[in-house]
């Protein structure tokens, strides 16, 4: 007998025992004389279900989660039997509702195939993308990625396709193409999914930037604290590299294209594009004033893209299906889709991939399926941890780059971070102001000092000193904040703490009168 | 973990400084190594790349990946931001330091475990997470964390 089934290696899977699983499995199977072959994928985003393993059947795959090493035999049962009956049994998997009703565009592949084969990765669409890129030429794949309406899905949503052509046009050579893959924001891992579930989807997204801007050295800037997607990137690089799709002719087509990956050090702040850019030159962190814009004078002083990785793992999608394709998702100037992350104490919680439009309380209530504790959603942190605080008054906002703004929000990298009705929101102001301090990288003074007064301001404001005064010097210093940082780890943090105050209010100054109330 | 040796960082050195802005490079390199950045290490580096001590000295502790002292044989790194916070990380790392009589940063009395903060290990739908030796752990609770600090101080 004979049975293939897929296992996570994600990190998610990783942390909570999916390779004790496969040993188990794979102790079961050789002590019954069975074949079992179990690959490893990424994660399909189902967090809550992880481990969650799934066999092959005539049907499809049909899942089982979470999964314990514990269960293996009762699990080989239910694999022998082609996706029997198992008490972790959840059916076939593309009908888990959190799954059937996302539109996976840019993790189209991701937790279906295994990540390091580039087989299966061009068996399942890969490097249609490029193939298309490359009939086109450089100014038509520009177009197209303007055309299609893609923003940056790092945080600041400037349109990928602008960049691409201010690159493009910049005189100067060597050219280079920068991911940042630096995803420093609590509450998001979508970066971190792809570059271990789909790396091929990453480089060929950096290669036709490369092509486009005319670019022969990329670089992917990777926290230190995700060494498992290093791993795979490094991996990936290689056999892309055995293959002849990286190197001095790529894919036969005469472009010249290779990508270094480079490790940060521990370093919020090197998320922000010109402080990675110093750390990547071997320098401290430091951000820069723009102008000059990356596009002009970015790594070692050249013409430089960028680029988040979803924004460049998106690229593949709009090249083979097309600009229209992918701008026809999505609601106003927020095109195509966004990985949601829903995270926190969220009962549901993972990767949700969904045009733009969807609103805040669908993500959390309906599709979250509230809080993981049972207690009632009291806040919800939406981009991070310089995104605002909602309360459940504002959760008709829909997910769009301009309905956050209006509210004083932001998505940011699509991070939601759901809390429960125990959380102390002059806590969580108090934490921002104090994240930001211990990460700040020094160079404006309001982000540098205001930081630390802010906690200070913050711990009056809790004790009772002249609270009134002392929120009225919290306002003013955050205004100072927002207006005097060059970037937006001063310029942003305000948001978080300015939204607990104006949304909880019962939790800073009105604290006494609440309690004897 | 080999002691220093400043031959061995010389070849160290050598071997990373040709890469486009090797100072970071060549100083993970070096932690990689020895564990941490001795003082010694800082001299060897400004001479190597013309620039000064307080220019390596400046990176070093700019960057919170480095060290200037070497850790303990076991490095518990768990997670502070606010996906972990909204599951409890607080009360957990509020526990973990009470049990090993350490805080942020700390190492514990006879050399077993550092325990150090992290900022977000993108484990945040099943938090709270931690990093235990480069071991991703998740969906932890003070129970699991014992077990966790048993295997390592057995």
């Amino acid at each position: 007998m004979s049975a293939r089934v897929y296992l996570p290696r994600d990190v998610g899977a990783l942390a909570v025992g999916a390779d004790e699983v496969a040993q188990a499995l794979t102790t079961a199977a050789q002590r019954r004389g069975v074949s079992l072959e179990i690959i490893r994928t990424g994660s399909r985003g189902l967090f809550w279900l992880e481990p969650m393993l799934e066999v092959a059947t005539s049907e499809g795959r049909v899942a089982y989660g979470p999964a314990e090493a514990s269960d293996a035999d009762a699990l080989l049962d239910a694999i022998l039997a082609g996706g029997g009956p198992h008490k972790l049994r959840l059916g076939p998997t593309e009908a888990i509702p959190f799954l059937k009703r996302q539109t996976r565009l840019t993790f189209a592949r991701c937790g279906i195939i295994d990540p390091l084969s580039l087989a299966d990765y061009r068996a399942a669409g890969g490097y249609r993308g490029l193939e298309r890129a490359l009939s086109m030429g450089p100014a038509a794949i520009v177009e197209a990625v303007v055309q299609s309406g893609l923003r940056g899905r790092g945080g600041a949503g400037f349109p990928t396709g602008i960049k691409w052509r201010t690159t493009r046009e910049a005189v100067g050579q060597p050219k280079y193409i920068v991911c940042n893959a630096d995803e420093g924001d609590s509450g998001t891992y979508a970066d971190r999914m792809i570059m271990e579930g789909d790396p091929f989807c990453l480089i060929e997204g950096m290669t036709i930037a490369a092509i486009a801007v005319g670019a022969a050295k990329g670089f992917i800037y990777i926290r230190s604290e995700y060494p498992h997607a290093i791993a795979t990137m490094e991996a990936a690089i290689a056999t892309a590299r055995a293959d002849g799709c990286l190197g001095a002719n790529v894919a036969g087509s005469g472009h010249a294209f290779d990508i270094e990956i480079r490790v940060g050090a521990g370093a919020y702040v090197c998320g922000e594009e010109t402080a990675l850019l110093d750390s990547l030159e071997g320098k401290r962190g430091m951000v820069r004033a723009k102008p000059p814009l990356p596009a002009h004078r970015g790594l070692f002083g050249r013409p430089t893209v960028v680029n988040n990785v979803i924004s460049l793992a998106s690229v593949p999608t709009i090249l083979s299906e097309g600009a229209d394709y992918y701008r026809d998702f999505g609601m106003g100037r927020s095109r195509g889709t966004m990985p949601i992350q829903l995270a926190g104490n969220v009962r549901y919680g993972g990767l949700f991939e969904t045009a733009f439009g969807v609103t805040l309380g669908d993500l959390v209530d309906d599709i979250g399926g509230g809080t993981a504790s049972g207690r009632p959603v009291r806040a919800v942190q939406v981009g991070g941890p310089l995104g605002a605080y909602f309360p459940r008054a504002l959760f008709d906002t829909p997910f769009d780059y301009e309905a956050f703004t209006a509210r004083d929000g932001l998505i940011g990298h699509g991070g939601v971070v759901v809390f429960d009705d125990t959380v102390d929101m002059a806590h969580q102001a108090r934490f921002a102001m104090e994240f930001c301090a211990i990460e700040s990288c020094g160079k404006c003074t309001p982000c540098r000092i205001g930081s630390t007064r802010g906690v200070e301001v913050i711990d009056r404001i809790v004790r009772g000193e002249r609270s009134e005064a002392n929120l009225a010097l919290l306002e003013d210093l955050c205004s100072t904040l927002k207006f005097g940082s060059l970037c937006a780890l001063g310029g942003f943090t305000p948001y978080p703490v300015m939204s607990a105050v104006r949304h909880f209010p019962e939790d800073f100054g009105a604290r006494v009168g609440a309690v004897s109330a | 973990m080999p002691a220093w040796q400043e031959a061995r960082a010389r070849q160290i050195i050598d071997r990373h400084r040709t890469v486009e802005g090797p100072a970071l490079v060549i100083l993970q390199a070096l932690q990689r190594e020895f564990e941490f950045i001795p003082d010694e290490a800082v001299v060897l580096v400004a001479d190597a790349l013309n620039l000064t001590r307080a220019e390596v000295h400046g990176i070093v502790t700019f960057y919170h990946d480095f060290r200037r002292e070497p850790a303990g044989r076991h490095v518990l790194k768990l997670c502070r931001a606010e996906a972990c916070q909204a599951r409890g990380g607080e009360h957990l790392a509020a526990h973990g330091q009470s049990r090993l009589g350490v805080s942020w940063g700390g190492t514990t009395a006879d050399g077993g475990v550092t325990l150090e903060p992290v900022f977000c290990l993108g484990l945040c739908a099943s938090g709270p997470a931690a990093m235990l030796d480069g071991r991703p752990v998740a969906r932890l609770d003070e129970a699991r964390l014992d077990r966790l600090l048993d295997e390592v101080s057995s």
